[in-house]
């Protein structure tokens, strides 16, 4: 045991010191750093309890996916039996979770045919699982019912989540926020980071819009009173004002002239004449040219700009608009304007998104937590340091020393893995420091005890070596196990404590296998000891 | 003797303890299950302080910007803004204040409104520290998640242990373990710490350390079972506690100046963590593992078929010798 050849002597240290080397990035600035090779760059990245910073999560609004792939179900039933030329008892309607259609008895079979058309096979060519998008029922009395599938549903979700991290991620970036992260997790969710941001108001608000733009015409054929308290037009229907707009009722054509998705910029502004903040756009061609021919024929009829189910504004046409640009005026503030520009350019979501969880840290808690997290790690390492030197004299010397290697070695690790080291991680350090010395007492009572047994030093030495490795492999598992699991089911913080908790039980192993092995081997060859006490 | 040879300057435990652990059992069990009957209890009857993480709500920690904040002023001013329970208190000085609001019902979106109505009351007298909102959909999925970690973590181990030694040590190291994670909720439940996230983690770290203890101690008592093959289950017991005692007091002692660290300079914000921790790992674990997990084994029957396969192997040599 106490017989360590050179080069094996020589791989201890090397990797204790390449460990540490990681670290080194950490105490240098950042400017320094980015100008040193790549593989050094690695560092310890702080996490935002640390650093202060936002953390958003999202989760799309799977009613909202059912209800808009239930309306675009029922389009396409319209539109397929329309193109057949099926003759229909009665017009697609939306029951629950889903579309049903009565067609007329002599044209059923031939309905239905179609209407299985319509369903997909899932999963796409290979790993089809013979699921398909849609279940189609013949319900009797010849009404037909298509229900999307769950499986469909997901897929559709899972698709809305990856647009959405897209529009996110331009929405974020637009606003100037630096390296902001933008994550899927799980099948229908988006976590948002964004370091050093303590005030999320205006994330918050840029996040949570759908930003669905509309353009439509104001249907004219009937007072909105009227419509209120009656029925309103099959073709059009009531969409209230926004809250800057009084949220005053008005009735619109259902039909879509030009929709948000056809807008190539927008950018926020002052109006010439009143000075009042305003968002100015540009169409694409075919929106242009949309836009040109309806406005051409609509002169003197009021319009509405209908954003998330509600009327920004509803000008007059007061002459056609044929170049495709305009402007929007509702109310807004200098900085609603620019919130809007930002939401327009980064366009729509699919989907409703809902935060479910935030949390936000201001710079100076993280200031103060990192500050005291450093006080606490120093006393803690003062204390432990002054203990072992006092219980085990020269031993403690050596106790100290690997245990410092081993805070070095953490900090290495954590580089190498870009890992994040959070307020927790911290403590996880700190605990280090006081389980660390563990194995270094369990070595040493093991050599005072072999000293009694009448052994000598040397002798002892290695027996006690030999007997309280197998002790230390056997505690430090069961304490990896707990913190291995705390890192697959912890989240955010927690999780820090769990990787810095585990990267220290090992490198504790480590040193306790071979660094203090080693020291203590050279003390023996260098003092030859006849006689040995360990305190 | 030289001085580098030997520095003797402390001994914190003398040679040769002889100390009857064992006889202690008849106190320690009963104890140990009244304790447990009783933080039982409590967590029954008088319940956990579950903070945001599972139960959902609103976490706020402001910094006054003027002098000490007016806890009574800010009181009123958040009780008129119809949130249900509002909770108010003063977080590791004068000037902080902590402030919880409760789940708010209506869903995922009533809780971003609570947020909001907060921040316009208290308005720029203050800067926020802090801002935690838990949904009701995640805090139950943490409560979920959290409860199977532990779950498993508990299970993970216990298979660990059976490999490692027979099933008697590992079914005793996990009544001990179990006995400790009972006895820490129960001391949560009376100081009324909060139950969050941070304690799931101190709960799987206390269950980590003091099984670290107990493995120390089953390690040494395997070893003498080989070694005195004919003793009785108590003394062998007594000697391998007695043979750890001085490694058990120096590493606890480290443990704790480095969780006395921790609790002195580490700030508020880690204080419930770190004091779970000292009661856990410190106090119970320790006991445990000398007073608990040891004894249990004469209890689960190690060391019975010991001799009798002891006796029937050396019956079995000496009659192939004798041939």
């Amino acid at each position: 045991m106490l017989y360590i050849s050179k080069w094996k002597a020589t791989a201890i240290l090397l990797t204790a010191l390449v460990c540490c080397l990681f670290a080194v990035p950490n105490f240098f600035p950042e400017s320094t750093v980015k100008r040193w090779p790549e593989w050094a760059q690695r560092h310890i990245v702080l996490g935002l309890d640390l650093q202060g910073g936002s953390h958003i999560l999202l989760e799309v609004d799977a009613n909202d996916v059912r209800r808009q792939k239930l309306l675009a179900l029922q389009d396409d039933v319209r539109r397929v039996l329309r193109e057949a030329r099926i003759g229909l008892t009665r017009a697609p309607v939306i029951r629950g979770s889903s579309v049903e259609v009565a067609i007329r008895e002599n044209d059923l079979q031939q309905g239905l045919a179609k209407l299985r058309e319509l369903a997909q096979p899932l999963g796409g060519f290979v790993g089809s699982t013979g699921a398909r998008s849609i279940d189609i029922e013949n319900v009797g009395g010849g009404v037909a019912r298509l229900t999307p599938t769950e499986p469909a549903l997901l897929e559709r979700i899972r698709q809305a989540v990856d647009q959405s991290v897209e529009i996110l991620g331009r929405r974020v970036n637009a606003m100037g926020l630096v390296e902001p992260s933008i994550q899927r997790q799980g099948n229908d969710r988006i976590l948002v980071q964004v370091p050093g941001l303590g005030d999320p108001q205006q994330l918050l608000e840029i996040l949570g819009k759908t930003a669905k733009l509309t353009f439509r015409l104001v249907d004219t054929s009937m007072p909105v009173e009227q419509a209120l308290q009656g029925r309103p037009p099959p073709e059009s229907e009531i969409v209230y004002g926004s809250e800057a707009e009084r949220s005053q009722p008005y009735l619109l054509e259902k039909r879509v002239i030009v929709s948000g998705d056809e807008l190539t910029d927008a950018q926020p502004g002052f109006d010439q004449r009143t000075s009042e903040p305003i968002v100015t756009f540009k169409f694409n061609t075919s929106g242009a040219r949309k836009f040109a021919q309806v406005t051409q024929e609509n002169v003197g009829r009021p319009f509405a700009i209908v954003l998330d189910d509600k009327v920004i504004s509803a000008p007059v046409i007061r002459e056609p608009i044929l170049g495709g640009s305009g402007q929007i005026s509702g109310n807004f503030t200098v900085e609603s304007a620019n919130n809007l520009a930002i939401l327009l350019r980064a366009g729509a979501l699919p989907a409703k998104l809902t935060v479910i969880e935030q949390r936000v840290v201001g710079a100076g808690l993280g200031q103060d937590s990192i500050e005291k997290g450093k006080l606490a790690s120093y006393f803690g390492a003062a204390l432990v340091v002054v203990f072992m030197i006092v219980t085990y004299g020269l031993f403690g010397v050596f106790a100290s020393i690997a245990v410092a290697v081993n805070v070095g070695m953490i900090f290495g690790i954590l580089s190498l893995l870009n890992a994040t080291l959070t307020l927790p991680g911290i403590i996880g350090i700190v605990l280090t420091i006081g389980i660390a010395v563990d194995s270094n007492v369990l070595i040493y009572e093991r050599i005072r005890e072999e000293v009694r047994t009448g052994r000598t030093p040397i002798t002892a030495i290695d027996a006690g070596f030999t007997r309280a490795l197998a002790t230390i492999l056997d505690s430090n598992i069961t304490t990896f196990i707990a913190a291995a699991v705390l890192f697959f089911f912890g989240s955010g913080p927690v999780r820090g404590f769990a990787v810095t908790l585990g990267i220290g039980i090992v490198t504790t192993v480590f040193t306790a296998f071979t660094l203090t092995r080693l020291i203590v081997a050279w003390w023996v060859r260098w003092a030859r000891p006849r006689q040995l006490a360990i305190s | 003797m030289r001085l580098h040879h030997s520095i003797p300057l402390l001994r914190i435990v003398p040679d040769d303890t002889k100390f009857d652990f064992m006889r202690f059992r008849r106190i320690s069990f009963p104890v140990s299950a009244a304790l447990s009957i009783l933080a039982i209890f409590l967590y029954f009857f008088h319940g956990l302080n579950f903070g945001i993480d599972f139960v959902g709500g609103t976490l706020i920690e402001v910094q006054s910007k003027s002098g000490p904040a007016d806890l009574a002023k800010m009181r009123a001013t958040l009780s008129g803004l119809s949130l249900g329970d509002v909770q108010l208190q003063e977080f590791g000085g004068p000037t902080n204040v902590l402030i919880r609001v409760a789940q708010q019902p209506g869903g995922e979106q009533a809780q971003q409104v609570a947020i909001n109505k907060v921040r316009e009351a208290l308005g720029n007298e203050v800067d926020y520290r802090r801002v935690e909102v838990v949904g009701p959909r995640v805090s139950s999925e943490l409560l979920a998640k959290s409860t199977i970690g532990l779950g498993l973590a508990i299970f993970g181990i216990l298979i660990y242990l059976w490999f490692r030694f027979e099933w008697q040590f590992s079914l005793g190291a996990m009544i001990a373990n179990v006995h400790d994670l009972v006895l820490t909720i129960g001391y949560m439940s009376l100081t009324q710490i909060d139950f969050d996230l941070s304690s799931i983690a101190a709960l799987l770290t206390i269950l980590g350390y003091s099984l670290n203890d107990t493995v120390v101690i089953y390690d040494r008592i395997r070893e003498m079972l080989r070694r005195y093959k004919r003793m009785s289950m108590p003394d062998l017991l007594n000697i391998s506690v007695n043979s750890t005692l001085s490694r058990s007091i120096i590493t606890h002692v480290t443990v704790t100046l480095a969780l006395l660290a921790l609790l002195l300079f580490g700030g508020h914000a880690i204080h419930s963590f770190v004091a779970t921790m000292i009661f856990g790992v410190v106090l119970v674990g320790t006991y445990t593992s000398v007073f608990i997990a040891a004894p249990i084994l004469i209890y689960l029957g190690v060391g019975t078929t010991r001799m009798e396969a002891e006796d029937s192997a050396a019956k079995g040599k000496a009659s192939t010798t004798q041939s």
